[in-house]
């Protein structure tokens, strides 16, 4: 939209809504600041008395764009406005070797001209139109959406390529045309037809058959290939560990986090919620959890409301949380520990909480580096901070906090 | 002693949730299918449903709808190893009035029961989670109904309490309340969950099965 000079000064728009034919009239009048029945007038008085009236209304009109609407009826038909500079010097162009052609003596005719420029025109445009890159279309969607990639062409570039074909076979028929070259042509064109059509006739209900077919046969082999691939994985995975699972019998503590991991592995290809790379704090405290949870065995249980890409504060953030699960498993062995991540516009808070015996946090010794540095000391060289609540008897509970 | 029937299409699971209650509540029988339940139910009159989520023939949320209509005193409490959001919020609204998760252990279970049969709200962590997700973010001024598409502070610190692995009564300790008003709180959470028509919660559920 074009900037607005004075903010008080109401744009020019056309205003369909309240306007008799397209709201030309009332929009002027707007802008003005005068009844829209006073513009009519002048319009209607000026149409009939010499048509100058129509042609302004009409050229207003294709001009002025509507309320709420950012381009002019003209450059919505237009779209991109280098593809009809590119069509206006391919006549140029065109116009241009024919006069040369003419200077240098090489004429046939003057009935050459607008064929050729039709064509050139047509050319300009399909030619354009598949080398030109593809336009900004509708804004991102939803950011979780996922983004399916179209092979179609947007409906204004299929319009535009109909157009320059349009042109190229208009200049091709002029040509035929004007040499009287199209009455021996619209014979046999006539004989073409009509066998074409025969030919349609005969074939089409065998063509049906095989697209019906090949599009059966396509689903089908999706199916079975989905097939495959869920087999191959449930072989590489779940059957392994339960084979692992049948060998360790003995070993309880084994087994469950076997277990626990072939789950935590299940869950993610089932939900198959994050693309690998794209890193953001959810799954990075999902990971560490899932770390944590394999060196020590003991269960964590991430919740998490909210989520944000993973940056150089997140990640400090990240890993002191890390830190703070691997103290929980020491200390409480038995579980259950809980994460609890909010991602909020303003901050993100990490919450690990065990059950575990608790302990009076000024009987920590100076020396014991887990809390102090890679928690404490960690938080609050990125401008957070962490704080400790426990006490004996109470579990323990780690708080850690960055503003944004 | 509370009584129960258990619902769940896993002959494992049902006899292995049957061991872990027995000696804790009344296990008046258990059914594998959509149908056997409503039977089941109408006919025993437990006090409640322990019931699975994910179940041929329409699930959980079909019991629940089916069993409602000859029985709508009756409670329900969702228990599953989906932790799918739209599976979860879905039979919570559908009426169940909590949701375990099936690592649960058998005490904590039957505690779960107790206080579904006394007609509290059970929150898991996780749930505490999707609750909390499902009700952030804002949504336009003239669509709000605030007793039903907003949580109060305080609902949301009980929420978030819950999320961070405590109990009621510690919950209550910290945040110098009864255990009663903590337990009114989660039973308003539980409304607001079960009638709000916030579009959040549906464009949410909806969002969260694109991804899958």
């Amino acid at each position: 939209m074009p900037p607005v000079s004075a903010p008080a000064a109401v744009p020019l728009r056309r205003d369909p809504e309240r306007g008799v034919i397209a709201g030309v009239a009332a929009g002027l009048a707007a802008r003005i600041g005068i009844d829209p029945v006073i513009v009519r007038v002048a319009f209607a008085a000026t149409s009939v008395v010499g048509g100058a009236g129509l042609a302004a209304y009409l050229l207003a009109w294709v001009l002025i764009p509507t309320e709420g609407d950012a381009k002019a009826p003209i450059e919505r038909i237009a779209g991109r406005q280098d593809t009809w500079m590119v069509v206006a010097g391919a006549v140029c162009l065109a116009l241009a070797a024919l006069l040369l052609l003419r200077e240098w003596g090489l004429w046939f005719s003057d009935q050459f001209v607008w064929p050729v420029i039709l064509a050139a025109a047509g050319g300009a445009l399909i030619w354009r139109q598949s080398t030109a890159p593809p336009e900004e279309g509708a804004p991102p969607r939803a950011t979780r959406a996922r983004s399916v990639p179209s092979l179609r062409l947007p409906a204004d570039a299929t319009g535009r390529a109909l157009v320059g074909a349009a042109l190229v076979v208009g200049g091709g028929l002029v040509f035929l045309w004007l040499n009287d070259a199209l009455q021996p042509a619209r014979d046999v064109l006539l004989a073409v037809v009509v066998v074409l059509i025969s030919l349609a006739l005969i074939l089409a209900p065998l063509w049906l058959r095989l697209v019906r077919g090949l599009t059966a046969e396509r689903a089908e082999r999706i199916r079975s290939q989905e097939r495959a691939e869920v087999a191959a994985h449930l072989h590489d995975s779940v059957l392994q560990t339960l084979a692992l699972m049948q060998k360790r019998v003995d070993d309880p503590r084994e087994v469950a986090a076997l277990a626990r991991r072939q789950e935590r592995e299940l869950r993610a290809w089932l939900n198959g919620r994050r693309a690998p790379g794209d890193a953001t704090v959810a799954s990075a405290l999902e990971a560490a959890a899932a770390e944590v949870e394999e060196a020590h065995g003991v269960p964590v249980e991430v919740v998490a409301v909210g989520d944000a890409p993973l940056d150089v504060r997140a990640e400090a953030l990240v890993a002191a949380a890390r830190e703070a699960l691997v103290n929980a498993a020491k200390f409480a062995p038995d579980g259950p520990v809980v994460l609890y991540a909010e991602v909020a516009p303003e901050r993100i808070e990490v919450f690990v909480r065990d059950r575990g015996p608790g302990f009076e946090p000024d009987d920590v010794p100076e020396d014991r580096r887990g809390v102090r540095e890679s928690i404490v000391g960690r938080m609050e060289r990125h401008g957070g901070r962490a704080v400790l609540h426990t006490a004996p008897g109470e579990g323990t509970e780690v708080e850690l906090v960055i503003e944004r | 002693m509370t009584s129960v029937v258990i619902v769940d299409d896993h002959q494992l699971f049902r006899s292995g949730v049957r061991a872990e209650l027995d000696g804790f509540v009344d296990v008046l029988g258990d059914a594998a299918t959509v149908e056997d339940a409503v039977r089941l139910v109408v006919e025993a009159e437990p006090d409640v449903v322990v019931l699975d989520v994910q179940m041929p023939g329409g699930g959980g949320v079909e019991v629940i709808r089916q069993v409602a209509e000859r029985r709508p005193a009756q409670r329900f409490l969702a228990l599953s190893v989906s932790d799918a959001p739209e599976d979860v919020i879905a039979v919570i609204r559908a009426g169940a009035r909590g949701y375990v998760t099936k690592t649960i252990s058998g005490p904590e279970l039957a505690d779960a029961v107790r206080r579904v049969a006394d007609g509290d709200a059970v929150f898991s962590p996780r749930l505490a989670g999707f609750v909390l997700d499902a009700f952030a973010g804002g949504i336009p001024e003239r669509e709000v109904d605030p007793q039903l598409d907003q949580l109060s502070a305080r609902e949301r610190e009980v929420l978030r309490h819950i999320a961070r692995g405590y109990l009621y009564k510690e919950i209550a300790q910290r945040l110098s309340i009864s255990t009663k008003t903590v337990e009114a709180h989660v039973s308003a959470v539980l409304r607001k969950l079960q009638l709000s028509n916030r579009h959040e919660l549906s464009r949410w559920a909806v969002e969260r099965r694109l991804i899958d």
